[in-house]
């Protein structure tokens, strides 16, 4: 052993400093539910790992300081770049990467674990064999789907739901696959075998790639979320493998607490888990929600015009949506909002509890482009005004507005709440073209008379109206 | 550590990750799923102790490799949370202070 030991694993020390280490991340997560502490309890949970690190390596047992060293540096060069380059609307996909990376390493931990056990040449006690199977096949499956998340996210991938013939089938026969090459390794676990193994992280690797990839990019963040439960589950499995407390209690934390998050995020965007997983949204189109495909009336108008009825308002609310994410509009709308105001109009944003990629993340982006907290409303709050709201500005949002959510009982979004956009003396929707939302249903919106439609991408179009207006 | 108080152990984790999570503000989900992403990176821990029993070339790249995927997982996991609530902290906010920021 090269390491100057100090600590005995399992030992009363290191296990006192483990207890110190998850107690800090279970202060931590409770910080973060709520907005004053959140940022505190961040740095709480990792001030808890700083202490999990120095105490795991101060373990009797630990070597090869160079490779340790090698890891650390690499992770940690790449953890801060990564972090300090991404923009704030990439957000969502970074998180989908580092929950990835999170699940390859216990896939790999997995790994490392049966080869060693082999080479030791003893029967590996089921004790150990059955979670190591565990976070191998979990942690395999969350290295891929979020590498998938994360292409749909970026849009490398199509982000619509990619139907794949025969693919629950397909799902079911590899997670058979999957058990019955536990099974064995599990019925031979005194000599298993290592190519059964790898071939069981293969299989879990397409599962992986095959469960996400038919999900539609808007529901990517129930998706990440989900798999963010099962990273810290299989981290769990690993920390039983290692006989490790630290890695036992905050892989079950993040596993519990991340599956309550998961489905209090479905919730919100009106969605069960289930649904999420195994019905691509759209796929049936209810009968009766106006779902005709020809042509409807409906106005269009250009910057100029828009221009107009903004500047000569009293009061304004802009309704932001995915699309202004994808477009990366918000610094364009605020300068539509700074005329505005200039000119004496009332200007507020209301935000979609899911308005953005995810929940939140609208929020973030407009406070990128230095929109005052005091504008942004939350949809309760906003919805009581808008019968007094002059202009609705909608810049690429749609479901969230489509008010077939509360007329039409048999709309598929039929009871999701929305923000009442047609309220309004005047609706303005600056989105490129008449196509539906992720819903995959016409918004009616588009079609009512005090609506106009301005068909442009939706930062050229604001800054075009910023433009008009300073010309009046 | 016996197998059943480790399960012990891990049926009250279970509990405590349920009940820590309460009526979270939508406003919150994204920063709070970073930061238990961040938390899961704990699987680092794994990666040391593994790569101290390697004992041939390919333990040796998978140990480091997961060592370097854990580290990512932690250090980028809380920095980008840590941005993400930055953003929020930075305005004023209407009903209460952001009080987290200046005591940290």
């Amino acid at each position: 052993m090269i390491a100057e030991a100090v600590l005995k694993p399992g030992g009363s020390a290191a296990t006192a400093l483990y207890i110190v280490a998850f107690s800090l991340f279970i202060v931590g997560v409770r910080r973060g539910t709520h907005p004053t502490t959140a940022k505190q309890g961040n740095l709480i949970a990792a001030a808890g790992m700083a202490v999990a690190v120095v105490t795991t390596l101060l373990l009797d047992g630990i070597g090869n300081w160079g490779l340790i060293a090698a890891g650390l540096g690499i992770g940690a060069t790449i953890g801060v770049v990564a972090s300090i380059r991404v923009q704030m609307t990439q957000m969502p996909q970074m998180v989908a990467l580092y929950n990835g990376v999170g699940g390859g390493a216990v896939a790999l931990i997995a790994w490392s674990e049966i080869r060693h056990g082999i080479s030791l040449g003893e029967t590996i006690p089921l004790a150990t064999l059955i979670p190591v199977l565990f976070a191998a096949v979990v942690g395999s499956v969350s290295f891929w789907g979020s590498n998938i998340a994360f292409g749909k996210l970026q849009e490398l991938i199509p982000t619509r739901p990619l139907a794949i013939p025969g693919q629950q089938v397909i799902n079911a026969l590899l997670l058979i696959g999957i058990v019955a090459g536990c099974v064995e390794i599990a019925a031979n676990n005194g000599d298993p075998s290592q190519a059964i193994f790898i071939a069981i992280l293969v299989a879990a690797a397409v599962l992986g790639n095959l469960v996400v990839l038919p999900i539609g990019g808007a529901d990517m963040p129930v998706v990440i979320s989900l798999l963010n439960a099962f990273t810290g589950l299989s981290a769990a499995a690993a920390g039983f493998a290692l006989d490790n407390v630290a890695l036992i209690v905050a892989g079950t934390l993040v596993g519990s607490s991340g599956t309550i998050l998961t489905m209090e995020m479905a919730t919100a965007m009106n969605r069960s888990v289930a649904n999420v997983l195994f019905a691509g949204f759209g796929g049936v189109p209810a009968a009766g929600a106006g779902g005709s495909t020809e042509e409807r009336p409906h106005t269009s108008i250009g910057a100029q015009d828009a221009a107009i009825k903004l500047a000569y308002a009293d009061s304004v609310v802009i309704v932001p949506g995915y699309g202004l994410a994808v477009a990366q509009a918000q610094h364009a709308i605020k300068e539509v909002a700074d005329e505005l105001e200039k000119r004496g109009v009332t200007v507020s944003y209301a935000i979609h509890p899911v308005a953005g990629r995810m929940p939140g993340h609208m929020n973030v982006l407009l406070a990128e482009a230095d929109v005052p907290y005091e504008q942004l409303k939350e949809m309760e709050e906003i919805n009581p005004e808008m019968s007094r709201t002059d202009v609705a500005v909608v810049v690429g949002a749609n479901d969230v507005t489509n008010p077939a959510a509360k007329n039409d009982p048999d709309s598929p979004i039929a009871g999701m709440p929305i923000i009442e956009v047609d309220e309004a003396q005047q609706v303005i929707v600056i989105k490129r073209s008449l196509s539906p939302g992720f819903a995959g249903i016409d918004n009616d919106l588009f079609y009512e008379p005090n609506t106009s439609m301005l068909f442009d991408d939706a930062k050229k179009a604001a800054a075009d109206i910023a433009a008009e207006i300073q010309n009046l | 550590m016996t197998l059943i108080t480790e399960i012990t152990i891990f049926v009250l984790a279970a509990f405590v990750g349920f009940e820590v999570i309460s009526k979270v503000p939508t406003t919150l989900h994204t920063p709070l799923m970073s930061q238990t992403n961040a938390i899961h990176g704990i699987v680092m821990l794994g990666g040391l102790i593994v790569v101290g029993y390697a004992n041939d070339p390919l333990e040796y790249v998978i140990g480091t490799i997961a060592i370097a995927f854990g580290t990512i997982n932690v250090v980028g996991g809380f920095m980008v949370t840590d941005r993400m609530l930055g953003m929020f902290s930075r305005k004023p906010k209407p009903k209460a202070d952001a009080d987290g920021k200046g005591d940290s």
